[in-house]
């Protein structure tokens, strides 16, 4: 269970960046990456995916 | 040394850096007006020393000074509908705007450079795209590094408000002493019309609830800087049917929690730009219906009438931007401060600036004196210094003067196309900038053709170079004399 980032979409803003708990998502060239193995998808941590809340551009941020 | 990147030539306000170094170091105290303060008379002299240099919160101010902007804090935490994040053009001139986005380390060496090249440079602020207290690691990380090189740079930063009141205490130990909050309602029942949603405390909130939380988070934030004396500005883009009748509301919450001044301006929408408002057709303000309603909020806040809504990476004298002199890839990996530039210019402004504040109190002294009830509103070209110095056909904007028995005030600026381009005019050109000086009785300039004058008479518009160089005031109570039939005033230089 991973979420990703659609890299042509992307605004490199960065929010996503700072907001994960799971220290998953880095800039990557282009582009912030989500790490599938570290993505928890914010289980445990909060109630919804941190990322696809605070992510600007829809359908960006979506389950990989 | 590197060549300069800008000639000081073009920058400096009325004549060349050196020229006007000159004129100083050799006027001494002769001037009739030694001695006089350079500070207008309605103002505090507390605040007028944090204001002075500010050219943002001091009309007088940006005549001389000039503001950088720097993009480095990007993530936002409010979705606002005049505004689309995917939006980038070097040609755009407008809030959130800007063509690369800076590292602190990167913005450091853009604001060295910059200050070398550019002697009016007195503020650095974060303003977009994002949010500066949400993104707050990189605002902090970029001040730490910009106040240690540049201890006399002004810090300033925009912020839609949100995570403000998390940032207040942080921003006074940075000497952060201007903030500018967005606040376009104070009505969660206007403000979900205005955003979609806001991300606050690890969930994103959406219709009157988001506004209501966002307008809870502006008040607050405002008191706690009012709380500190830290000087708020607060910025209101005015929606048509949307806000613009309940900004009166918002400027009466606003006066009451200490704001220092208030700027309404207008939503800037377009198809083009890909904005939930540009692509509904929502539209912006013409320019009467916006200085009706500056006009019905005087008395309450402060206005703030010179804005320019510039790029968020801009950097100039406002309403001129050199930003894409200052990109990156044109700027030396290794740049280090030097400070001769900034305060020899420093001197010759505040010799000028009480100058000016002489000429400017006698010519204003004049048209109380004349005690007419008529008022005249007039067009200035002006490259900066607060003179009539620019040339019709080079001008990319006119400054908009209204002069009546209450004295000269400062009323707006009109944006133009610059008429003449390598030496020729262009006729449609013309007639554009005949339809944006409406309503305008006279143009004041440095010089200008038979050709686009006589076009302007026949509009009802008349347009003269006989004040060039002189005191936009001199100026213009010189001329408020001439449609009276009273003895002007002498123009002083």
């Amino acid at each position: 269970m991973s979420f990703k980032i659609i890299a042509s979409q992307c605004t490199q803003c960065g929010a996503c960046e700072f907001e994960c708990p799971s220290d998953a998502i880095e800039f990557k060239g282009e582009s912030y990456v989500i790490e599938r193995d570290k993505c928890t998808e914010c289980e445990g941590a909060f109630d919804t995916q941190q990322c696809a809340s605070v992510c600007p551009v829809p359908k960006t941020c979506v389950p990989a | 040394m590197p060549a300069p990147i800008v000639s000081l030539e073009a920058l400096t306000s009325t004549t060349t850096f050196d020229q006007l170094l000159a004129t100083e170091k050799s006027a001494g105290c002769t001037s009739p007006s030694c001695g006089s303060s350079e500070k207008p008379d309605d103002l505090d002299p507390v605040v007028w020393e944090r204001i002075k240099d500010h050219p943002c919160f001091s009309e007088e101010a940006h005549h001389y000074f000039a503001r950088m902007h720097v993009a480095v804090a990007p993530a936002c935490n409010v979705q606002c509908n005049y505004c689309n994040r995917k939006y980038d053009c070097a040609n755009e001139s407008r809030p959130g705007v800007v063509s690369e986005k800076l590292t602190p380390d990167q913005a450091l060496r853009k604001v060295i450079a910059v200050a070398n090249e550019v002697p009016q440079l007195s503020v650095l602020g974060i303003a977009g795209p994002g949010d500066a207290c949400y993104d707050w690691k990189k605002t902090k990380a970029t001040f730490e590094r910009v106040a240690r090189e540049i201890p006399d740079v002004k810090l300033c930063i925009s912020t839609n408000g949100l995570a403000l009141p998390d940032r207040v205490a942080e921003l006074a130990d940075m000497n952060v002493d201007h903030v500018t909050i967005t606040i376009n309602m104070v009505d969660p029942e206007v403000g979900a019309k205005i955003y979609p949603w806001i991300f606050h405390g690890h969930r994103r909130y959406t219709g009157i609830e988001a506004a209501r939380i966002l307008h809870e988070r502006q008040m607050l934030g405002l008191e706690m800087l009012s709380a500190r004396g830290i000087l708020t500005k607060i910025n209101s883009v005015v929606i048509p049917a949307v806000n613009d009748e309940h900004l009166i509301e918002v400027n009466k919450w606003v006066k009451e929690r200490g704001a220092f001044l208030h700027n309404v301006m207008p939503l800037i929408s377009d198809p083009a730009h890909g904005t939930h408002y540009g692509l509904t057709g929502q539209r912006g303000p013409n320019a009467t219906e916006l200085k009706a309603l500056q006009d019905r909020l005087e008395g309450g806040a402060k206005l703030m009438r010179h804005c320019r809504q510039c790029r968020a990476d801009a950097v100039g004298l406002i309403g001129e931007d050199d930003g894409q002199e200052f990109t990156l890839d044109r700027i030396p990996t290794e740049v280090t401060y030097d400070a001769s530039k900034r305060e020899a210019y420093r001197e010759v402004v505040a010799h000028e600036r009480r100058d000016h504040m002489a000429a400017r109190s006698k010519a204003i002294g004049m048209l109380k004196a004349a005690g007419s009830g008529r008022s005249l509103l007039v067009a200035v070209a002006t490259k900066g210094g607060g003179r009539v110095n620019d040339h019709f056909g080079h001008a990319k904007e006119f400054q908009i003067y209204e002069a009546s028995p209450r004295g000269i005030t400062f009323v707006g600026h009109r944006k133009v196309e610059q008429y003449c381009l390598g030496g020729w005019g262009e006729k449609a050109t013309l007639a554009a900038i005949i339809a944006a000086l409406g309503g305008i009785d006279i143009v004041l300039c440095a010089k200008i053709g038979d050709c686009p004058k006589d076009q302007l008479a026949d509009a009802g518009i008349r347009a003269t170079d006989a004040y060039g160089h002189d005191y936009i005031e001199t100026a213009v109570s010189a001329l408020y004399a001439a449609e009276l039939g009273v003895q002007p005033l002498a123009a002083t230089a």
